[in-house]
C-alpha cells in the first residue's frame, strides 16, 4: 500500500527483534474469539488515478454552477487565490493542536491574530481561537451564560437560524436549562414587547441573530439594555459575518448597558467554502470579565525565558484534558484550519475591502429588491433594514419554484419549511458574487 | 548540543504580527466594480447601525500577506516533516490527493441547501461514508453530523439518554475509566450525568470487579477505550458488555485507537452499543492545526431511532435524500449535514486503501509501536508490560532520578528534530511517556527517533542540565507558561 513505507524485509527484521514470530502474533492480546476472521466487505482498493475518476464523478453529479440565491447561514463570497494556497502548506494543515509551542509558533501567532481580529470586528474584549461552527457555537454561549448568570432560562429569538435553535435544543434540554422563543414583528425585527413580557430575574440571557434569519439587521444595543434591566446577560449571533463591515459590532454599544456580553457565530463567509455545510468556524467572544468562562482554547501571549516574545495556549484550567468533569466545555479541538482561512481572508481585505463587499452585498441586495418589486407581482415582506438576504413572498409559490430550477436557477431558500407561517415565502440571498445579469436572470424567472 | 545527525541549522525568519505591519493604501484583493443603480448607503440601512471602517485592522498588498503567513508557517513542525508522534492522536500521513478531492468544484462550492436532487453525488458520498463505517465497526447506522470526537462522545451519551428515557428514565451515571481521555468525564456531565471512577488493575487493564460491584440500576452506560490509553487491548471487554447489559446499561466506545484494530477485530462484534470514530486520527483527514476534525458515530441496532436527523436514505430507484422524519431522534448537534469535506477525504482513505489496506494499516501500526517498545524498554521504565497495540506508554522514572522528568525529555527531542509524543498521560501513569508512531513511518524514520530517544537517556545521565534548559534549537525557548496564564493577553492591543 503506497501510504505505508513498511517492506517486507523490513517487517521481518522489526518482528525478530520484537521477538514474534508473525504479524498475527502482534494481536494475541484480543481473545481469538473477538477477533475478526475475514476481510472487510469494503469496495477494492483504488489507485490515485481510479480515485479521482470515481470522485470527479460523484462531483459532477453535484450542480455547483447552478445560479443560486442560497443564503440561509451559508454564503457564497469570492475567496482570494492565497487562502487556498496558503492553507496548502503542510506546515499548517499537517499540524497538530500547538501543545507544544517552541515547535509552533506559526499556528499560535496566527490563532492570536484570529482572535485580534475577532475582538476587533465584533467590538468586543476578547475571542476564542475558534469554535466547531456558528449552531454550535450559539449553544456554547448560553451555556456560558448558564455559568455565570447560574440561570436557567433563556430567551431566543425566533429569527436566529432555525437549525442553530435546532441544535441548542439537543444540547440544553438535558441539562434542564428552558428554552423559550419570543417572535418577530412585521418589519422583521424582533418582538420587543413579546421579548419584555417573558423577562424576568431568572432569565440567564437573551439570544438574538443579527442580520436576522430573514436578512433584517437587530438593533443590538436596544436588545442589550432590555436584557441587562433585568440582569440577564445579551447574546448576539452573527451567522453571515460579511455585514460586519459595513454594520457596527454588538460590543460597540455607545455606553455599557447598550454593549452585548456574549458574541458568538459563524465565519464561512471569511474565505471559507460552502462546502454542503462544512467544515465551517465558529467563534465566541465576550467582555473580558468572563474569560475564564468562555469555551474552548485561547492562545495568550507571554516570553520565552530569554525575553522573546511568544504564543503559547493559555488558561488551559479550563479545558477537559485538564479539569476533566470540571471543564467549561467538553470540546478538545477548535476549527484552526478554518480559522486561518478567516485570518488570511481578513489580512487580504484589510479594512477597505472588507467595507466595499459589505456595502457592494447591501447595494446588490437592494438593487434586487426593487426590480422583483417593479417587475414582478411578488411581495417583498420585512421593510427594516437588511443585509444582503431579504424574503419575498411569491404569488404563485409552485410555479416560480419548478420554472427557476428547469432553467437553472435556484432562487432561494423556501421558507415554509422553517416558518409554517410563511409558507410561499423565499428567502433570497445576494452577495458580490452575483452580477446584475444574473440578478436580472432571477427577476426574469421570478416574473415568469 | 544543538546539531546532530538529523538537525541541522537553517534560515527561519522572524515575522512581525499582522497589526504590527502595513501602511494605509495598501490593498490585498480586488474586487470588480460594476456600475447600476445604488441608493444613498444611509436610505438602506439605519445610520445609527452603521460603522465607517473596522478599527484596527492592517492594509497589506497580497505580496505581503504571503511573505506573512508563510514565514509563520515555517515555525510548526508537521507531519509532512517528520515523525509526529503523540499517542492518541493518529498522526499519519495525510494523502495528497484526498486534498485535491474535497477541493473539487463539485464538493467545495454546494451549498447545503440545494435541492436534493442537484446534490446526488454529496449525498451518495456521505452514504456510501456511512456504511462503510458501519462494516469497519460491525455497528448497525452511522452519524455523520459530529464535528469532532468530543462532539460524537456527547451525540453517543446523548442517544445513551434517549434510549433510557425511553424506558422511563434516564438514569444518574456513567463508568469512566481512570484512564480515560479527559473529553470523557467532560462529555458525561455536559451530557447530565455524573461520572464514577474505575480504577485499573495493576496490568494496565478495566477493573471487570470493579466494573461489577459499580454497576447497577442507576447506571446508564459505560465509556471505554479499547484499545485503552496505554495502547492494551481490554480483554474483558466482552465481559464488562455483559455485566453492563444485565444491568439494563450501556456501552459507549471512544474510537480514538481504532487505528490498533482496523480489519482485526470489531467493537460490534464484542458488545459495543456505541462508539465514535476520529476521521482526523484513523481516516487520515488533516488535523489542520487543531481541526477542523470530524467524529461519526456508529450504534448497533437499539440505538438506531435515536441518531441526530436527518439520515441520508437511498429510494429504491437508486436516488438519495435526506430523511429528517425521525420521532425518537435526539435532534440535530450541528447545523447543515457536518464537516462534509472531511467526508470527502475520509471515504478517499477508505477506498484507497480497501480491506486489505486497512487491515495493512492497522498490522504495521502495531508494528512499529512494539518495535519502539522493543528498543527503548532498556533505557525507559515500561510501568505496565501487558502486551500493548498501537501506542506505547514510557515513565520517566528512571531518568527522574537524575531530576530530568518527561517534560524535559519532550523538549530535548525537539533539538534532535522530532515533535514529543504525548506526555504525562495518561493520569494513571507518572510521568507518562505515550508513543503513537502509526503505520505511515519507515524504519529508518523509527530508527532515528529510537537513536535520539537513546541519546536523550544517556544525556539525563551525563549532563541533565542540558536536557532540563532543552530545547537549544528552536526558534524560542520555553515558554513562561504560568505568566502567561496568570495575565493573559489574549488579543493584540495599540
Amino acid at each position: 500500500m503506497r501510504y505505508i513505507p513498511s517492506s517486507p524485509e523490513d517487517r521481518k527484521a522489526m518482528l525478530a527483534e520484537i521477538g514474534l514470530e508473525s504479524i498475527e502474533d502482534l494481536f494475541s492480546s484480543i481473545p481469538k474469539g473477538l477477533r475478526l476472521n475475514r476481510l472487510l466487505d469494503l469496495p477494492p482498493a483504488h489507485s490515485e488515478a481510479e480515485l479521482i475518476e470515481v470522485f470527479e464523478e460523484w462531483a459532477q453529479l453535484n450542480r455547483a454552477h447552478a445560479l443560486s440565491f442560497l443564503g440561509a447561514g451559508v454564503y457564497p463570497h469570492r475567496i482570494p487565490t492565497i487562502v487556498d494556497d496558503l492553507i496548502s502548506r503542510s506546515d499548517f494543515y499537517t499540524a497538530y493542536t500547538p501543545y507544544q509551542p517552541e515547535v509552533a509558533q506559526g499556528t499560535l501567532q496566527a490563532i492570536f491574530e484570529f482572535q485580534t481580529y475577532m475582538a476587533q470586528l465584533t467590538g468586543m474584549d476578547v475571542a476564542n481561537a475558534s469554535l466547531y461552527d456558528g449552531s454550535t457555537a450559539l449553544c456554547e454561549g448560553i451555556l456560558m451564560a448558564h455559568r455565570i448568570s447560574q440561570r436557567r432560562r433563556f430567551l431566543i429569538s425566533r429569527a436566529v437560524h432555525p437549525e442553530y435553535r435546532a441544535v441548542l435544543e439537543t444540547c440544553s434540554k438535558r441539562l434542564g436549562l428552558e428554552i423559550e422563543l419570543f417572535g418577530y414583528l412585521e418589519n422583521g425585527r424582533i418582538d420587543e414587547a413579546s421579548l419584555a413580557s417573558r423577562l424576568g430575574d431568572d432569565v440567564g440571557a437573551v439570544a438574538i441573530q443579527s442580520p436576522n434569519f430573514f436578512g433584517t439587521i437587530e438593533d443590538t444595543g436596544q436588545l442589550a439594555e432590555l436584557a441587562h434591566g433585568c440582569g440577564a446577560l445579551a447574546i448576539v449571533n452573527i451567522a453571515e459575518a460579511a455585514s460586519l463591515g459595513v454594520l457596527k459590532g454588538p460590543g460597540a454599544g455607545d455606553s455599557a448597558n447598550r454593549q452585548a456580553d456574549i458574541v458568538v457565530g459563524e465565519l464561512q463567509s471569511f474565505g471559507v467554502h460552502m462546502s454542503f455545510g462544512g467544515p465551517h468556524v465558529g467563534f465566541v467572544a465576550s467582555r473580558k470579565d468572563y474569560v475564564r468562562q468562555l469555551p474552548g482554547r485561547l492562545v495568550g501571549m507571554g516570553y520565552d525565558g530569554a525575553g522573546k516574545r511568544a504564543f503559547v495556549l493559555t488558561l488551559a484550567t479550563r479545558e477537559q484534558h485538564i479539569r476533566r468533569a470540571k471543564a467549561t466545555s467538553n470540546i478538545c479541538t477548535n476549527q484552526s484550519l478554518c480559522a486561518l482561512m478567516s485570518t488570511i481572508y481578513l489580512a487580504a481585505l484589510g479594512p477597505v475591502g472588507l467595507r466595499e463587499i459589505a456595502v457592494d452585498n447591501v447595494q446588490r441586495a437592494a438593487y434586487a429588491r426593487r426590480r422583483i418589486s417593479e417587475e414582478t407581482s411578488h411581495e417583498i415582506l420585512f421593510n427594516g433594514s437588511r443585509f444582503n438576504e431579504f424574503v419575498v413572498r411569491v404569488s404563485n409559490f409552485d410555479k416560480v419554484w419548478k420554472a427557476s430550477l428547469s432553467d437553472g436557477i435556484v432562487p432561494g431558500v423556501p421558507l415554509g419549511r422553517f416558518y409554517p407561517e410563511l409558507d410561499g415565502t423565499l428567502l433570497v440571498c445576494v452577495t458580490e458574487t452575483h452580477s446584475i445579469e444574473h440578478i436580472d436572470r432571477l427577476v426574469r424567472g421570478m416574473a415568469a | 548540543m544543538t546539531e546532530n545527525e538529523r538537525s541541522g541549522r537553517h534560515l527561519s525568519l522572524n515575522e512581525r504580527l499582522l497589526f504590527e505591519s502595513g501602511s494605509p493604501g495598501r490593498r490585498g484583493y480586488e474586487t470588480p466594480v460594476e456600475d447600476f443603480d445604488r441608493a444613498p448607503l444611509s436610505e438602506l440601512i439605519d445610520p445609527e447601525l452603521t460603522r465607517d471602517s473596522v478599527e484596527g485592522m492592517p492594509e497589506l498588498a497580497e505580496s505581503e500577506v504571503v511573505r506573512h503567513f508563510t514565514r509563520l508557517s515555517t515555525w510548526n513542525y508537521h507531519i509532512d516533516l517528520g515523525l509526529y508522534p503523540l499517542g492518541s492522536c493518529t498522526m499519519k500521513y495525510n494523502p495528497k490527493v484526498n486534498e485535491r478531492i474535497a477541493r473539487l468544484p463539485g464538493f467545495a462550492n454546494i451549498h447545503p441547501y440545494l435541492p436534493e436532487e442537484l446534490v446526488q453525488g454529496a449525498l451518495a458520498v456521505q452514504k456510501l461514508l456511512e456504511d462503510l463505517l458501519a462494516e469497519i465497526t460491525g455497528m448497525k447506522r452511522v452519524t455523520l453530523q459530529p464535528a469532532a470526537g468530543a462532539h460524537g462522545e456527547l451525540t453517543g451519551l446523548l442517544m445513551i439518554r434517549a434510549w433510557h428515557e425511553s424506558r422511563g428514565r434516564p438514569r444518574k451515571f456513567i463508568l469512566v475509566p481512570d484512564s480515560a481521555h479527559g473529553t470523557n468525564p467532560a462529555s458525561t456531565v455536559i451530557s447530565g450525568y455524573r461520572t464514577v471512577n474505575i480504577p485499573s488493575t495493576s496490568s494496565g487493564t478495566l477493573d471487570l470487579d470493579a466494573v461489577r460491584r459499580s454497576v447497577n440500576e442507576d447506571v446508564a452506560g459505560i465509556m471505554i477505550t479499547n484499545p485503552n490509553t496505554l495502547g492494551i487491548f481490554e480483554h474483558e471487554i466482552a465481559s464488562i458488555a455483559e455485566s453492563m447489559h444485565a444491568h439494563g446499561a450501556l456501552v459507549y466506545m471512544d474510537g480514538a485507537n481504532m487505528n490498533a484494530m482496523m480489519g482485526v477485530a470489531r467493537p460490534g462484534d464484542f458488545g459495543v452499543d456505541v462508539l465514535h470514530l476520529n476521521l482526523h486520527k484513523t481516516f487520515s483527514t488533516p488535523h489542520g492545526g487543531g481541526g477542523p476534525g470530524s467524529g461519526p458515530v456508529a450504534v448497533r441496532d437499539i440505538l438506531e431511532p435515536f441518531l441526530p436527523a436527518p439520515l441520508v436514505e437511498r429510494a429504491p430507484d437508486g436516488s438519495y435524500y435526506t430523511d429528517g422524519n425521525r420521532p425518537q431522534s435526539i435532534g440535530r448537534v450541528k447545523a447543515y449535514h457536518g464537516q462534509f469535506g472531511m467526508h470527502c477525504r475520509a471515504l478517499a482513505y477508505i477506498l484507497a486503501m480497501g480491506a486489505a489496506g486497512l487491515r495493512e494499516a492497522s498490522e504495521v501500526a502495531v508494528l512499529n509501536a512494539n518495535y519502539i517498545r522493543s528498543r527503548l524498554e532498556g533505557e525507559y521504565e515500561l510501568p505496565y508490560r501487558t502486551p500493548t497495540l498501537h501506542e506505547v506508554v514510557f515513565s520517566d522514572r528512571k531518568q527522574a532520578a537524575n531530576g530530568v522528568r518527561v517534560g524535559d525529555i519532550a523538549k530535548r527531542l525537539m533539538d534532535y528534530g522530532f515533535h514529543p509524543p504525548t506526555v504525562a498521560f495518561p493520569l494513571i501513569v507518572s510521568g507518562g511517556i505515550m508513543i503513537e508512531p502509526t503505520e505511515t513511518e519507515s524504519r529508518e524514520e523509527l530508527d532515528a527517533f529510537i537513536r535520539a530517544m537513546l541519546q536523550i537517556a544517556a544525556e539525563c545521565a551525563t549532563d541533565p542540565d542540558m536536557v532540563r534548559s532543552s530545547p537549544h534549537s528552536t526558534r524560542i525557548g520555553r515558554v513562561d507558561e504560568t505568566s502567561a496564564a496568570r495575565h493573559p493577553v489574549l488579543r493584540w492591543t495599540w
